[in-house]
């Protein structure tokens, strides 16, 4: 009776983009596979299901959650914690889930001027300056949406998590190879990785994995890609100048950006052994920088005009500090708030 | 608040001048600053920038980063590498909204314990009128706390909507 019973499969998004679904979607007819050997039991952007569904059903009960995209509010939080109750193998699924990935960047920034932006701007028609309020009574009653946090934070900054999968988004064919293995293991052809592991990509660099030629290993200047033409399509986009972060990043992609002629941005995620993939990156440039004067260096590094976004472009969230200020210290929200204030008032 | 506020500073020094230069100061008996905590390295340029942000993810303050003089490096180059390494990481802290004074680089020769008691003195200082950074006490420490009060006193989204 119960080898007709069809482990239980979930997939979720919280604060993503939704190109993990596309990813997961896009493996093709492999898709067929995970029907034939799962259950769906929740996968909102699929299928219709309720939040008390999940919450009626026993714990430990879902053998596999796919979870995608970070924490960035209560709503988020409620459903990281409520699928790890229900989830035998709960996986962290994309660079969002991982380390925080696109959205992590407002952690540079306080909520204030997070609002400001999205409320305030001038592409936004907003003559009232209405804000939406988490908790609001009306005559009918109170109506609530989900609590905003202060930072973004990923998954296991709030659960426990089981696997990772970095990637934004993870490749398909990586996700069709680990949906292969947990195949084999239901059949017992295989084992689970080590709890804790990152599966889903290579045990490298992209840089071990990209097959452009390396011959020198200093810079005098650093440019964006669309200044320089015509990038050589053999060389190292790095000794050209151009910021690849391919050294930090963990292989898994085939070196997809840097052989298709653009920079490596480092949607993989940290490699093996890398405890902040932006120090690393930091380690990295400056070693290949050929200057000894502060002036020159100066001027050197001016080519890099946003380096907290160059080398924490998927990993501020998931960093060794994780935000910038004005997004935990209370003074810094007020410092801006009197800044925005006093540029009002000229 | 009587209590003056005590900054804790980690220095990072080199084995073979700065280091010598913090000795020099000692075996002299001249006294600095107590808030400095010296780790010494082989070299300035073995100071991954990692240490830095380690150091103020877990509470320090400020950071040195010392050395020997450009030309002295007992590994030829290495303290270019880690003046590369500082001008990087000071931008990429100013973004994130740190004050640019909380990271100092100094060159010290084994010589000058005295002027490497001085320095300390004046860094520690300066700190002190930066005030605390408290980046978080315990993982996602201060974020915890302040997701924490935030979730019991909802200030709702920005400022209050006009009723
Ligand atoms: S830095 Fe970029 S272009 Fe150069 S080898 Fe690494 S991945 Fe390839
Ligand atoms: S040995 Fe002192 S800086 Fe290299």
């Amino acid at each position: 009776m119960t080898t007709s019973v069809k482990p239980k499969f979930a997939m979720y998004w919280a604060a993503s983009c939704g190109g993990c679904e596309i990813a997961v979607l896009n493996i093709h007819e492999k898709i067929l596979d995970v029907d034939a050997n799962f259950e769906v039991v929740f996968w909102p952007v699929a299928m219709d299901a309720k939040y008390k569904d999940v919450e009626a059903m026993e714990d430990g009960s879902i053998l596999l959650t796919l979870f995608n995209g970070g924490i960035r509010n209560d709503e988020n939080e409620h459903i990281a914690k409520l699928l790890r109750q229900k989830s035998k193998i709960l996986v962290a699924f994309g660079s969002c889930a991982c380390e925080g990935c696109i959205p992590g960047l407002a952690n540079f920034s306080s909520r204030q001027e997070i609002f400001d932006t999205y409320y305030e701007t001038i592409s936004t028609d907003n003559p009232e300056h209405l804000r939406p309020q988490s908790h609001y009574k009306m005559p009918e009653g109170e109506v609530n949406i989900p609590e905003f946090y202060p930072v973004l934070k990923t998954l296991d900054q709030v659960v426990d998590v089981d696997y990772y999968m970095p990637g934004c988004p993870p490749e398909s064919h990586q996700i069709a190879a680990v949906i292969d293995l947990v195949i084999q293991v239901l059949q017992g052809k295989a084992e689970l990785p080590p709890k804790g592991a990152v599966i889903g990509v290579g045990n490298s660099t992209v840089c071990d994995e990209c097959t452009r030629k390396r011959n020198v290993r200093s810079i005098t200047a650093f440019r964006r890609i669309q200044d320089l033409a015509p990038v050589d399509p053999e060389i190292c986009l790095l000794e050209q100048g151009i910021p690849c972060n391919g050294s930090a990043t963990r292989s898994g992609c085939n070196a997809r950006c840097p052989s298709a002629g653009a920079q490596c941005i480092g949607c993989y995620g940290p490699a093996e052994g890398v405890l902040d993939y932006g120090a690393r990156l930091i380690s990295a440039f400056a070693s290949v920088i050929d200057a000894k004067e502060p002036e020159e260096i100066e001027r050197i590094l001016d080519g890099i005009p946003d380096p907290a976004g160059q080398f924490y472009r998927f990993s501020l969230a998931g960093s060794l500090l994780k935000a910038g200020v004005p997004a935990w210290k209370k003074n810094g929200q007020a410092k801006h708030a009197a800044e925005r204030q006093r540029g009002q008032g000229k | 608040m009587t209590d003056q506020f005590e900054p804790t500073v980690i220095g990072f020094t080199c084995n073979w001048c700065s280091y010598r230069a913090a000795d020099t100061a000692g075996t002299a008996r001249m006294k600095y600053a107590p808030n400095i905590r010296l780790i010494r390295l082989m070299c300035s340029g073995r100071l991954d920038p990692t240490f830095v942000f380690k150091a103020f993810a877990d509470g320090a303050d400020g950071v040195l980063i010392s050395g020997c003089h450009p030309g002295d490096c007992h590994y030829v180059e290495q303290n270019f590498k880690a003046l590369r390494r500082f001008i990087l990481m000071k931008r990429v802290l100013v973004q994130m909204g740190v004050e640019p004074g909380r990271l100092k680089l100094l060159w010290a020769s084994a010589a000058e314990g005295a002027m490497f008691a001085a320095e300390i003195n004046k860094f520690v200082e300066e700190i002190r009128k930066l005030g605390p950074l408290n980046w978080g006490k315990d993982e996602g420490g201060r974020m915890k706390d302040e997701i924490s009060s935030f979730i019991t006193h909802p200030s709702s989204f920005g400022e209050e909507v006009p009723a």
